[in-house]
C-alpha cells in the first residue's frame, strides 16, 4: 500500500526535476539575437553568487512564447502603443511623436532605470510618461498599473531589449538603494516573510506548483498567462505582498520607488527582456 | 473572576465542542526548546480534519513547502521545507506544537509562519489584524494529523 502511494510522488518530483534542468541548460534567443539569461551576481549582492532571469525557472512552453515575437502576446499591446504614441490628447494639441520623432529614441533607457534626476528625485518611466502626458500635453495622467501605461511601458522596454541592465546605485541612488534593500530584507505580513524569503533563500524551490524564481524584474511590463496582461513592476510587488497578507505600499510610492531601485540592481548584468512572458 | 466561573458553569452545561476551553496565543507557555507541552484546547485533535487543513491552500497549505508521501493523490508538494515522512518518529508531539505556533522560537530566521500568533506583525492586511492563521483547535487538530506520519 505505501510503495503504490509513493509512486506517484516520485513521479511527480521527477518531472519537476526535468522542468528545472532544462530551464537551466536552455538559451533563450529571439529573432536570431541571444540574451544573458545566467551571469555572476553583481558585487553588491552579498548572499548570491550567480542570478538568473525568471525566464529559467518557466515551463518548456512558457519559455517558447517569449521567443517569438509573433507567438509572444504581449506584442497586442505594444502595437496599441504604437497607435497610441500618433495619438494627439490634451490641451496642448500633442502626441507623443510630436516631440518625439519614434519610440526608439528611448533606446537604452529602460536599462538604467529607475535613476535620480537633476532635482534628487529617484525617478521611473511611469512618472516620465506621466510627466510628457500633465506637463507638455495637458492631457490626464494614466494609472500607475493601466492598459494604456503598461502598454506604453512595453513600447519603451522593447527598445532596450537585449541590452545589459545597469542602473546606478552609487552617488545620489545611494540612499535611495538603502532603503529599497532595507524593504526586501523587512518581513512583513501575517505569512512574515520577506521579499528575500522567497527570492533569495528559496529560488528553485517548489512552493507547490510554483517554481521560486529570484523575482528578478528584467523582463517587466511581463505578460503574464494567470491575468492575460502586461504587468507592471510595482503591480507585481503588489500582488506579492498581498500574497503575504500584507498591506501592499501603494504602486509609485517612495517605497515601491526605492525598491524597484534595489530590485533592479540586483539584476544588473542580466539582458532586458521586455516585452517578457510569464505564469 | 466571578464572570468566569459563570462561562465555565455555561461550557459545562451545553457540553459543545464549539465553547471548548482555548488558550489565547498570548498565555502560551514556550518550554525552554520552543516546544509547548499542553493542548491548546480542551477537546482532542481529529487527525482526520488535520489532514484537510494540511493540505488546504487557505488553511495550513503545508503542502505547498513540504512533501508528505501520505498525501501523494495531491499534486506538486513544496520543497522550501523539510520532507514530512516520518515527522513523528522524529520529534515529540510537545515539539510539533511549539513549530506549529510559532516555529521561530526553535529555528531563528525560518521562513515558516506562525500559524498561531495574532500580534506582532509588520503591515498586516487589515483583515487578518488580530487573527490566527489557524484556531487553536485546527492546530490540534494538525498536530494530530502530523503525529499519525511515521515510517
Amino acid at each position: 500500500m505505501k510503495i503504490t502511494s509513493l509512486l506517484p510522488l516520485a513521479f511527480s518530483i521527477a518531472a519537476v526535476a526535468s522542468v528545472v534542468t532544462a530551464g537551466e541548460d536552455s538559451t533563450l534567443s529571439v529573432e536570431g539575437e541571444v540574451f544573458v539569461t545566467k551571469i555572476a551576481a553583481p558585487a553588491h549582492l552579498e548572499n548570491v553568487d550567480e542570478i538568473f532571469s525568471g525566464w529559467t525557472y518557466r515551463r518548456d512552453e512558457t519559455q517558447a512564447l517569449q521567443m517569438d515575437d509573433f507567438e509572444n502576446p504581449s506584442f497586442v499591446f505594444i502595437d496599441q502603443a504604437l497607435d497610441q504614441f500618433e495619438m494627439v490628447e490634451g490641451s496642448a494639441g500633442k502626441a507623443c511623436s510630436s516631440c518625439h520623432e519614434s519610440a526608439e529614441v528611448f533606446s537604452g533607457l529602460r536599462a538604467s532605470m529607475p535613476r535620480v534626476n537633476s532635482a534628487g528625485e529617484l525617478e521611473t518611466i511611469p512618472e516620465l510618461i506621466n510627466n510628457c502626458r500633465t506637463e507638455r500635453m495637458g492631457a490626464e495622467k494614466w494609472k500607475w498599473s493601466g492598459g494604456q501605461m503598461s502598454a506604453m511601458l512595453g513600447l519603451i522596454g522593447l527598445q532596450s531589449r537585449g541590452m545589459a541592465l545597469n542602473v546606478a546605485i552609487d552617488g545620489p541612488a545611494a540612499s535611495f538603494w538603502e532603503k529599497g534593500k532595507e524593504l526586501y530584507y523587512q518581513r512583513v505580513g501575517q505569512l512574515d516573510m520577506a521579499c528575500s524569503s522567497c527570492h533569495e533563500d528559496n529560488y528553485g524551490n517548489m512552493i507547490r506548483a510554483d517554481h521560486l524564481s529570484q523575482g528578478q524584474i528584467n523582463g517587466f511590463p511581463t505578460y503574464r498567462l494567470k491575468n492575460a496582461k502586461l504587468n507592471t513592476i510595482h503591480g507585481r510587488f503588489k500582488g506579492c505582498m498581498k500574497n503575504i497578507r500584507a498591506t501592499p505600499f501603494k504602486e509609485g510610492s517612495d517605497e515601491f520607488k526605492a525598491l524597484e531601485l534595489y530590485v533592479a540592481s540586483r539584476a544588473n548584468g542580466l539582458s532586458v527582456e521586455t516585452p517578457s512572458v510569464r505564469n | 473572576m466571578r464572570l468566569t466561573k459563570i462561562t465555565l458553569a455555561a461550557v459545562v452545561a451545553l457540553g459543545s465542542a464549539s465553547f471548548a476551553e482555548t488558550t489565547a496565543p498570548g498565555n502560551i507557555k514556550f518550554g525552554e526548546n520552543g516546544g509547548i507541552e499542553l493542548s491548546l484546547t480542551s477537546v482532542a485533535g481529529d487527525a482526520a480534519s488535520g489532514r484537510k487543513i494540511f493540505m488546504n491552500r487557505k488553511k495550513g497549505n503545508c503542502l505547498a513547502c513540504h512533501v508528505n508521501s501520505d498525501m501523494a493523490e495531491q499534486t506538486f508538494h513544496g520543497e522550501v521545507g523539510p520532507e514530512l515522512d516520518g515527522v513523528a518518529d522524529r520529534w515529540e508531539a510537545a515539539e510539533l506544537r511549539g513549530i506549529l505556533v510559532n516555529s521561530k522560537n526553535m529555528f531563528e530566521g525560518t521562513i515558516m509562519p506562525a500559524f498561531y500568533r495574532d500580534s506582532g506583525y509588520n503591515r498586516i492586511l487589515k483583515k487578518f489584524d488580530g487573527k490566527t492563521i489557524l484556531s487553536a483547535q485546527e492546530v490540534e487538530d494538525l498536530l494530530a494529523y502530523v503525529m499519525t506520519l511515521k515510517e
